[in-house]
Order: C-alpha cells, then sequence, then structure tokens
C-alpha cells in the first residue's frame, strides 16, 4: 500500500517511465483474471451454503411479502406466493356458462358437469402447504372442492381400470394419477383457492388439487377426467418429472411433506 | 501510421464477438424475465418453449467468445483487461470523489471499470453456466444440488441484470463509445478525453 499522499499524485506517479502506466516488462496485476476465479469460488461457496441461505432468507421474503403493498418482493426469488406456470401459448376462458368437465373412459356412467352441477355437490375444504418442484412453497393454502372419488364413485369405475388421465382446457397440459392415488381423501376436483373461486390464472374455474404432491401434479383448467388402464404419464412427466411425485420423496428433492 | 480524424478501436471479429454475446445475453434474460415475472409469464405462456431458448441460448453464450481467441486483436485486448496498472487504482479513486476528465481518471484502451464488467461479467456468466447445466441435467450431480444451483441461479440473474442494464445506460449515455463498438473506430479527439493512456503505437 502507498502513503494518501502519493495516491493523490496521480498520473505524476513518482516511477511511472514516460507516458506513465505499467513499466516495460511489468504488465501489471491480473486483476482481471482474479476477479474471474473470484466469481467462480463465490459461486462454489453459494452452491455450497444456498440450504441454509435460502432458509433465512425465504423467512425473511416471506415476512415483507406480507407486509409490501407493491408487491415487488413477489418479483424476487423465494420472494413467496405462487408463481404462473402455462405450458400454452394462451388459454381460453371458461365461465360458469360455459365450463364443462367430462368423465368418461372405463366407466358404466360418463358424465358432464357444470360448475353448478360441482357446486351442488358436497364440499371439502383442505389446507396445506402447497410445494413446486420448482423451490417455491407456499404455506396453508386453503383448497375447497369435490373429492376427487366422488365423481369416479359417481361414474361406475370398472373393474380392470387403473389409472386417470387428467386434461386440461389449455389444450396441452395432461396429469395423471393411479386410481389409488386418485381416491385419497385429499385430492380434489378444486372450485375454491384461498377461500375465493379459483382465478384464471391460477387455473380457474376448477382446477385439480393432489395435496401430497408436487404442485405439478394438481393440474389447472381441468376439463377431463378419463379412467384409463394404466398410467399415461402427463405433460411435465414426460419431459423427465416424476409420475408419482410425493412432496419431499421424488424428483431427487427432500422437501418437507405437504401431508 | 498516417493521423487522421478517427483512430481504429475494434476490429471486425470484436464487433462480431460483441453483437453475438449481446444478441445471447439479451435473448438469455428476456427469457429469463418470461419464466420468472408472473405478468410476462402469463402473457406468453409456452413455458417449454421458453424454457428451450433459454436454456441454449445460455449454453452457446461463451462460444462467440471461445472462437474469438483465434483473433490477435481479441487476445491482445483480453491482456489490456486482465491487466491493472497504477493508473487504473487513480481511476478507481476518482469515481469515489466524484471526480471527472481525462487527468483525474487515467485510462489505457480500457478504464478500470470496463476491466472490471469484463471479468465480473465473464466469471458470472460461468457460474451462471456451471449452476444452469446442474438444474438442467439432474443427473450430473447428487439431485440435492439443483435446489442449490437453482437459487444461485435466480440471485446472481439479478445481479447480472442490474450490470447489463449498468452497461447499456452507460453505453447510452456515450454515442461516440457506441460508435466505437458498432463501427470500429473513435474520434481522436474521445480517445485523448476517455483513454488519455491508450498510446498510439497501441
Amino acid at each position: 500500500m502507498t502513503s494518501p499522499h502519493s495516491d493523490a499524485a496521480g498520473p505524476a506517479e513518482p516511477g511511472g517511465p514516460g507516458p506513465g502506466g505499467p513499466e516495460p516488462g511489468d504488465p501489471g496485476a491480473p486483476v482481471g483474471r482474479r476477479v474471474v476465479l473470484g466469481m467462480l469460488g463465490l459461486g462454489a461457496a453459494g452452491v455450497a451454503a444456498a440450504p441454509y441461505l435460502q432458509r433465512g432468507l425465504e423467512s425473511f421474503l416471506g415476512a415483507a411479502a406480507d407486509k409490501d403493498p407493491t408487491g415487488l418482493t413477489g418479483l424476487l426469488p423465494n420472494g413467496g406466493g405462487f408463481r404462473y406456470y402455462s405450458v400454452a401459448s394462451s388459454v381460453p376462458r371458461r365461465t360458469a356458462e360455459t365450463y364443462r368437465l367430462t368423465v368418461d373412459g372405463l366407466v358404466r356412467k360418463p358424465a358432464t358437469y357444470t360448475l353448478a352441477d360441482l357446486r351442488a355437490m358436497p364440499q371439502t375444504r383442505i389446507v396445506r402447504d402447497v410445494q413446486c418442484v420448482t423451490g417455491w412453497r407456499v404455506p396453508d393454502t386453503p383448497f375447497e372442492g369435490v373429492k376427487l372419488s366422488r365423481l369416479l364413485d359417481a361414474a361406475g369405475v370398472r373393474p380392470e381400470a387403473r389409472a386417470i388421465r387428467f386434461t386440461c382446457f389449455d389444450g396441452t397440459y395432461s396429469e395423471s394419477l393411479t386410481l389409488t392415488q386418485a381416491r385419497r381423501d385429499d385430492v380434489l376436483v378444486a372450485l375454491r383457492m384461498q377461500d375465493k373461486p379459483v382465478s384464471h390464472s391460477h387455473g380457474g374455474p376448477v382446477r385439480l388439487y393432489v395435496a401430497p404432491m408436487y404442485f405439478y401434479k394438481s393440474a389447472k383448467w381441468l376439463s377431463g377426467i378419463t379412467v384409463t388402464s394404466s398410467v399415461l404419464p402427463g405433460y411435465w412427466e414426460e419431459r423427465g418429472y416424476d409420475v408419482d411425485a410425493w412432496v419431499g420423496r421424488s424428483n431427487g428433492r427432500t422437501d418437507t411433506p405437504t401431508v | 501510421m498516417e493521423r487522421t480524424a478517427r483512430r481504429r478501436r475494434f476490429t471486425r471479429a470484436e464487433r462480431l464477438l460483441h453483437r453475438t454475446t449481446a444478441a445471447l445475453m439479451l435473448l438469455c434474460i428476456v427469457t429469463a424475465a418470461v419464466l420468472y415475472v408472473p405478468q410476462l409469464a402469463e402473457l406468453v405462456g409456452r413455458r417449454y418453449l421458453v424454457v428451450t431458448v433459454h436454456q441454449w441460448a445460455g449454453l452457446l453464450l461463451p462460444v462467440p467468445f471461445v472462437l474469438a481467441l483465434v483473433s490477435r486483436a481479441f487476445r491482445a485486448d483480453l491482456r489490456r483487461l486482465n491487466r491493472f496498472a497504477p493508473y487504473d487504482r487513480a481511476w478507481l479513486r476518482a469515481v469515489r470523489r466524484r471526480e471527472h476528465g481525462p487527468s483525474a481518471r487515467p485510462a489505457g484502451k480500457f478504464n478500470a471499470g470496463q476491466k472490471i464488467y469484463a471479468a465480473w461479467t465473464a466469471g458470472a456468466v460461468l457460474v451462471m453456466l456451471g449452476t444452469g447445466l446442474l438444474m438442467w441435467f439432474t443427473g450430473l450431480a447428487p439431485l440435492v444440488w439443483r435446489t442449490s444451483a437453482t437459487f444461485v441461479h435466480d440471485w446472481l440473474s439479478l445481479a447480472v441484470g442490474i450490470a447489463v442494464a449498468g452497461h447499456i445506460a452507460m453505453a447510452l449515455a456515450d454515442p461516440e463509445a457506441r460508435r466505437g463498438i458498432r463501427t470500429g473506430s473513435v474520434e481522436r479527439q474521445w480517445a485523448r478525453d476517455h483513454h488519455p493512456r491508450w498510446l498510439e503505437d497501441e
């Protein structure tokens, strides 16, 4: 280190030859290389420390998001709240008048439900965390709707049936469950989310809700329930995600189970 | 060398490198915004397509740099960017003290800020590439690493976005610098004012 006085000399630094700058033969310190290596080191340290940093940031940003009127915290990574994912170019809107849910496949009585039909059936409310396979988690989210098992019972599932295929009116997305998974009490055809009707961007008016699994199983914009003889992998499952998507026990993740 | 009003700053290969890198970087940033900002995601949809474009743009981002290494002029500029002269520290001090002008801010062909930006961005791109590959090819490493890689990738992307926005803002404020990277040459007077230690024989 030089003294502050010689620092102030600036361009007229003593010892600088001719026009100044590095002396011939002295190319100067390789600061650029050090910065690049430093970034690589920081990156590796960040990956190593991520589990600890992430926990702290999530609780901090989650608390900040509750008091943030601008919604800007929602744009930060792990800033809390839901994120919008759609695989289709655009999703048509369905209202109470235009919405239909069909139940078909290996059933004795195929059926088509309107929104009013579904609302008239007994409703079940479940409050669990939502966990996305990409990492975000929204705590204590209420979902309310008709148990899928009730719709299956009403349709009369044939003995050779083993699985369900779900299709969506976005025209692209699909999901699947085994019959055993589909009959669980915490699998809903959801009409309400966060104690409001399911909004369009959350997959309304009707979406699937599979409480114990990663959120990609909870297909948005649900329009078809087809009973099948074997599991047909859904949209993301054809792209490498697990079919049996239990939270904390699939997709190589160790999240706390939601159920 | 004949003295003209303009001075050569970048070769055709360097300008092509800058242009392709800028295009790929912007593609990365735009697709990242579509994947992350809910309003944009809602507007665009097509998540699988956007993810695919983002992955390939990111993977290709360092390729122009590697190809440009065959250029002698580019390698010489890399050496200039790498090495810090004593006057670079004076330049950084002048920034801290908000002093302006050629005597307060001595600089060679690249000033200290440009050197740090170049090195920081290069390091950041490599970290983004590494963490991005961990997220893409989950079989590369223990699967629990993916969450950690995602965490670093997400936060560093914010920093990269801010740095690139600053880079563009400074270019917008300096038309002659933009002309330099667009046409390859700059006014001699601009070079004397902004890069007084950029020697004539360089």
